[in-house]
């Protein structure tokens, strides 16, 4: 190490065809791992009216925290691909987006613990294309949830 | 002609090397260098040593005299949240890695014999009866009493020389609005969680069984979550740098655009003095007009000032939504001249930029001369942890820096809350 460092343009030389090789082979050291859910970016669904609208209302009110591709951020907003809240029970989705949700989650082993807020204010219409779009987006491929649902919803926690 | 004959042989080394990850034919001082810094872009004459590859979720990491490092941990490991490693051979690696206790928290540090550790709702203090790695498992509890919330609950901490210790507890919500994160809902004024949150508490360092409520002094108010503070005796006291209330742009709709929303408001980078008030939930810190403004929760426009005349102005007001986690003046003797009493900051990354690029996740450094800022510029340190993938208004950085430490020698550790890597940055210009 000394005596490599004591010829300055030794080392000059040294370190442009290091650089050189190192680049060449750093493609291989730097590859991309994906340690979070694999994204499906393909959206098998045709996009309807009702579509872009959920999507406008997704942009709006929920891209913010579960980022536009909907899988969220690491260890404080959850994805929302494939996970039981979004494809399972209709009337528990519902209520996270007429109640809000905070308190520490797991999903797929991550913890996430931000909070999330209430979107009552919204219309049955509006949440309703919104969880429908959620449910046929991102590698999604669940049923809409219709603006009776979420009445019933409503009015059953009220 | 014999130079040209070791350039060759290095070459060749070099490039049978290069391509496999844990390489190392670089030493220093009998430290495994990283030959390409891990990937990451590092000032001149500064190298890097990887200590580990993943201690599991880190927080905050503390370095004792001996060298034993300590770091706290956001989930559990093997069922526990602490974690101590020790290099036994000098060359960088920590061989020896001990995993106790079983609680989830952010803040670690050693004052004398004792190491301090933080839970959400409380610190703990351990003994350390010797040079042993693990301390005495038998904790007692210095401060409990802390409100259980979601949002910012990581209690960092720091010690100052007269026996005291500087707790954060952050806001429970984004801007204290009647309805949790709601468009358009107005926030509750005067705030209730400014009682027992969003500011800096002093306790007793040595009492232990002290609650918030009856021991707490509320050192400092209007903070809403600065879990990155260091005291510096240089610089004459407490810093922190804050983050900034998020979601201008949904929670304010057809106020502020998505690019605004991006840029504002800034993280702010403080000196803390007691009895100082830094405006939060009433007021944000524009960095672009370089003062404090009305919050819209409160009646604000981005340019109305109104009550946030009298609030105290921060030093620095960094980009908005980078995340800062850890705060630390560096006193060592490694790095040259001008990083002493300097600070360094880690930022974890944005996520509220969305729907543009994320940034920010990094380490920079704030030059200090004579007790103050050298100027207002800071710059970056540490850069280019990569990213897992680019997806317009979400980053997945494999790596976020998150927790800083001093070691005795004067390397520099960052520690990563992806996996809890860890690196030992060293300089090597001396
Ligand atoms: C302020 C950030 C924020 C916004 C805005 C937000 N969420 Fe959430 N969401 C969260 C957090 C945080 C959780 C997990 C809460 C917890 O940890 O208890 C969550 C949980 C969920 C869950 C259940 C868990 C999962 O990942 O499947 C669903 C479904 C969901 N949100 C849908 C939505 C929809 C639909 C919208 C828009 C109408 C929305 N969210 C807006 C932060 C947010």
């Amino acid at each position: 190490m000394k005596l490599f460092l004591r010829n300055t343009r030794c080392r000059i030389l040294c370190m442009g065809f290091v650089m050189f090789f190192i680049a060449g082979c750093r493609n291989e050291n730097s590859k991309i791992h994906s340690t979070d859910i694999t994204v499906e970016k393909k959206n098998a669904k045709i996009e309807t009216p009702e579509y872009l609208e959920g999507k406008k209302y997704f942009n709006q009110y929920c891209m913010a925290c579960h980022m536009q591709d909907g899988m969220g951020v690491p260890g404080m907003n959850p994805p929302l691909v494939k996970t039981s809240w979004v494809l399972g029970d209709k009337a528990r989705l519902i209520g996270v987006v007429l109640n809000g949700l905070s308190g520490d989650i797991e999903i797929n082993g991550e913890l996430y613990s931000n909070s999330m807020g209430s979107f009552a204010t919204l219309e049955d219409k509006e949440i309703a294309l919104v969880l429908s779009y959620v449910r046929q987006s991102f590698g999604n491929d669940a049923g809409p949830v219709t603006q009776e649902e979420v009445a019933k919803v409503r009015a059953s926690i009220k | 002609m014999k130079s040209y004959l070791l350039v060759a042989v290095i070459l060749f080394v070099v490039f049978f090397n290069s391509c496999n990850n844990y390489s190392k034919q670089d030493v220093f001082h009998g430290l495994n260098l990283d030959p390409v810094n891990d990937s990451l872009t590092l000032p001149g004459n500064f190298g890097l040593v990887v200590v580990s590859e993943g201690v599991g979720k880190a927080r905050h990491i503390y370095v004792r005299d001996n060298g034993d490092i300590y770091v706290n941990l956001e989930s559990k490991v093997e069922d526990s949240s602490l974690v101590a490693l020790r290099d036994t051979n000098g060359d960088g690696w920590a061989e020896d890695v001990k995993y106790f206790d079983n609680y989830r928290g952010t803040g670690i540090a050693i004052d004398g014999n004792y190491l301090y550790a933080s839970s959400r709702t409380e610190v703990f203090r351990y003994t350390f009866d010797g040079n042993e790695l693990l301390p005495n498992l038998n904790k007692d509890t210095l401060i409990s009493g802390f409100e259980a919330k979601s949002n910012h609950h990581p209690k960092g901490f720091t010690f100052d020389k007269l026996g005291h210790i500087y707790v954060n507890v952050g806001s429970p919500s984004n801007a204290c609005m009647e309805q949790f994160r709601t468009p358009n809902s107005l926030g509750k004024d005067p705030c209730p969680e400014l009682e027992f949150n969003a500011g800096i508490w002093k306790f007793n360092k040595n009492k232990i069984n002290q609650t918030q409520q009856i021991d707490g002094i509320k050192y400092a108010t209007g903070i809403r979550n600065a879990m990155a503070l260091d005291w510096s005796e240089a610089n004459g006291g407490l810093y922190a740098i804050s983050h900034g209330r998020d979601q201008l742009n949904t929670l304010w709709p057809g106020q502020w655009t998505d690019e605004e929303n991006a840029e504002l408001p800034s993280e702010e980078f403080f000196k803390v003095d007691e009895g100082d008030d830094f405006g939060w939930p009433y007021c944000y810190h524009d960095r672009f007009q370089n003062k404090k403004v009305l919050a819209p929760e409160y009646g604000g426009d981005g340019k109305i000032i109104g009550r946030c005349e009298d609030v105290k102005e921060p030093l620095i007001g960094f980009p908005a939504h980078w995340a800062p986690m850890d705060l630390l003046f560096y006193t060592g003797d490694m790095f040259p001249e001008r990083y002493k009493n300097g600070a360094f900051i880690a930022f974890h990354g944005s996520w509220n930029r969305a729907p543009l690029e994320q940034k920010g996740h990094r380490v920079v450094f704030v030059p200090f001369k004579d007790g103050k800022l050298a100027t207002d510029k800071w710059e970056d340190f540490a850069v280019g942890f990569p990213h897992t993938e680019h997806v317009t208004g979400s980053s997945r950085p494999k790596y976020r820096p998150i927790g800083l430490a001093q070691g005795p020698d004067g390397s520099l550790y960052i520690a990563d809350s992806r996996v809890g890597k860890i690196w030992r940055i060293i300089y090597m210009g001396k």
